[in-house]
């Protein structure tokens, strides 16, 4: 017996002769925000497929919920998930009101609630009474939203769910999100934008060609990545050389616009770099630290699954 | 059941939007309105009933056009919702693929059924209200006319739904969709025809099972055999006398070939991968 909300062992999926899913262990826990991010064809929507019960494994094994998804009687497990499609589409001619209750009443879910479920994704009384045809992408997109949240999933699967949303949404959509995983949802976020998950996920799966090539917070991600920080300095002379001397050989020194010099250095050097520099060293107008971003750690990632 | 009911009512509501469900029952409408009154015009002395004008040529007609509209309202109901990505998220609800085909069909065929219902209906009325009296056994045949175009629609949008399962893209469904109407309606009976002309010795055995074997004839050979007085105005009544097929047959062949295609369609569907 288990705590986990969702277990996936050892799952393969072929499509015919593309494998797009190859042996991928992955569990996520109650209250966990996971976030897998990986390049289009990464064989992330496939996972959320197979754990959907959409389709089945060729291999292995998944268990959502203590059950398996695709069975005959997963009726009340996929009453505990809320989905959110890549790319969704709703029926053009429905109103907004009309596809909210028609997805409540497929899920046997109280059709009360749903006016609390508009107010919370930020959809208007007047959209609402509109057909889904007149709504812009950001609409569509919190519609999604409310629909995946119906019923109070346990487990929640979110695909690419801010492309197409303006900065504002963003905050918003993420709003929800730490709210729900505070009430203990889990919650899977695919992502391209790995910049945006900095800060809201608690785990990082990262994904490519079907593998699963690393797994772990962001922390974790950092010290196994062992990338660069990057020490940006603004200089009020041009007095490079004088710099260079004092950095020595811990560091590379790159040359950037505006006078802004940039030292990339391991982690463990930051400290007593940035202490010579600035005790006894020419005057520095500003200083910024870098850390390695997810878009970078996930490049890293994947130029050295590439290389082996 | 539920949930079949809600799929079901969500589809008839999208056709109703669409003005399917009103531009069906109005071209519905308009044939058989123009229909019964040319039909209307020739008789007094002859001794055929206007109704039975109607039915001889408001079901030839039918056999062209319900088929075609049925056809076009469901080709695109199973692979359409695929390419669009509406189905992914309805199958992640806790609906079972079976429940989701049935619920769906159910939607179209209640479209059909309304539109063959209220258009036909219509052209009811008129004759009723219409100088010459019409006795109940006309009218007996003029609701089985109904209820049998009913039950052709419905098999050819079972057909549509088989088509739009067994297929990955739209257009190849449509493709399908408009060789099985010109199969069925136009070339199944100009083949046997011509299998009859060439005499080839089919026997009345024969014919009576490749008559079966097309949900449109089994259509027409109720209309126009089922009942006498139209039997002998369609010219058919010598065809009625040979064709050894009773009236609950018909039916129940009509009815296989909606329940046939549909099961099948389900049990393919069950099997898709998404």
């Amino acid at each position: 017996m288990t705590d986990f909300t969702a277990e996936v062992q050892g799952v393969t999926k072929r499509y015919g002769e593309t494998e797009a899913v190859r042996g991928v262990d992955l569990t996520l826990a109650p209250g966990e925000c996971v976030a897998m991010v990986g390049h289009n064809g990464a064989g992330k929507s496939s996972l959320i497929k197979l754990m959907l019960g959409l389709t089945t494994p060729t291999e292995g094994r998944i268990r959502v919920l203590g059950g398996d998804p695709a069975s005959a009687a997963c009726s009340h497990i996929r009453r505990q998930i809320g989905f959110l499609p890549e790319n969704v589409a709703f029926h053009p001619n429905m109103t907004g009101r009309e596809t909210l209750d028609f997805y409540a009443r497929l899920k046997g879910a109280p059709r009360r609630g749903n006016d609390a479920l508009f107010e919370k994704v930020g959809l208007e009384p007047a959209a609402i009474k509109r057909r889904v045809s007149t709504y812009s992408k950001g609409m569509r997109q919190r519609l999604a939203l409310a629909q995946s949240l119906l019923g109070g999933p346990k487990l929640l699967f979110l695909d690419e769910p801010t492309t197409g949303l303006d900065p504002a949404l963003r905050q918003s959509f993420y709003a929800i999100v730490a709210e729900l995983r505070d009430q203990g949802t889990t919650i899977l976020l695919c992502s391209h934008a790995l910049t945006e998950l900095e800060g809201q996920a608690d785990r990082v799966v990262v994904m490519n060609r079907g593998r699963k090539v690393a797994d772990g917070s962001l922390a974790t991600l950092r010290s196994l990545a062992q990338l660069p920080v990057r020490i940006r300095l603004t200089l009020p002379t041009d007095d490079i050389d004088a710099l260079a001397a004092r950095v020595g050989e811990g560091a590379a020194l790159t040359r950037l616009a505006g006078g802004v010099v940039e030292l990339a250095c391991a982690n463990d050097d930051k400290v007593g770099l940035v202490r010579r520099i600035t005790c006894d060293g020419p005057t520095v107008a500003d200083i910024e630290i870098v850390q390695p971003s997810l878009d970078e750690m996930y490049a890293h990632f994947l130029r050295r699954e590439a290389a082996e | 059941m539920n949930t079949l009911l809600i799929v079901a009512g969500k589809e008839l509501r999208e056709a109703t939007r669409n003005r399917w469900v009103v531009a069906t029952t109005l071209l519905m409408a308009a044939l058989a309105l123009t229909l019964s009154f040319l039909g209307s015009i020739p008789t007094g002395t002859v001794g055929v009933g206007p109704v039975e004008v109607t039915i001889v040529s408001l079901s030839s007609l039918t056999i062209f056009l319900l088929p075609l509209i049925a056809l076009l309202l469901s080709f695109d109901a199973v692979v359409g919702e695929i390419d669009r990505g509406t189905m992914t998220l309805l199958l992640s609800y806790p609906v079972a693929r079976w429940q989701l085909l049935l619920g769906k069909f159910l939607g179209h065929a209640a479209v059909i059924a309304l539109a063959t219902v209220v258009g036909y209906g219509a052209a009811g009325v008129a004759l009723a209200m219409g100088n010459t009296a019409i006795g109940p056994e006309s009218w007996r045949a003029f609701a089985s006319m109904i209820g049998s175009s009913v039950m052709l629609g419905a098999a050819f949008t079972a057909l549509g739904y088989l088509a739009s399962t067994i297929v990955r893209d739209r257009g190849t469904a449509a493709g399908i969709a408009v060789a099985v109407w010109l199969g069925f309606v136009l070339l199944y009976d100009m083949a046997l025809l011509g299998i009859l002309a060439s005499g080839s010795g089919l026997g009345v055995e024969a014919l009576n099972w490749l008559l079966l074997a097309n949900p449109a004839d089994a259509y027409r050979l109720f209309n126009l055999t089922g009942f006498k007085g139209v039997s002998a105005f369609a010219g058919t009544a010598g065809l009625a006398a040979h064709v050894q097929l009773s009236v609950p047959l018909l039916l129940a062949v009509m009815a296989g070939w909606i329940a046939a295609p549909l099961a099948l369609a389900a049990a393919l569907f069950s099997r898709k991968q998404i």
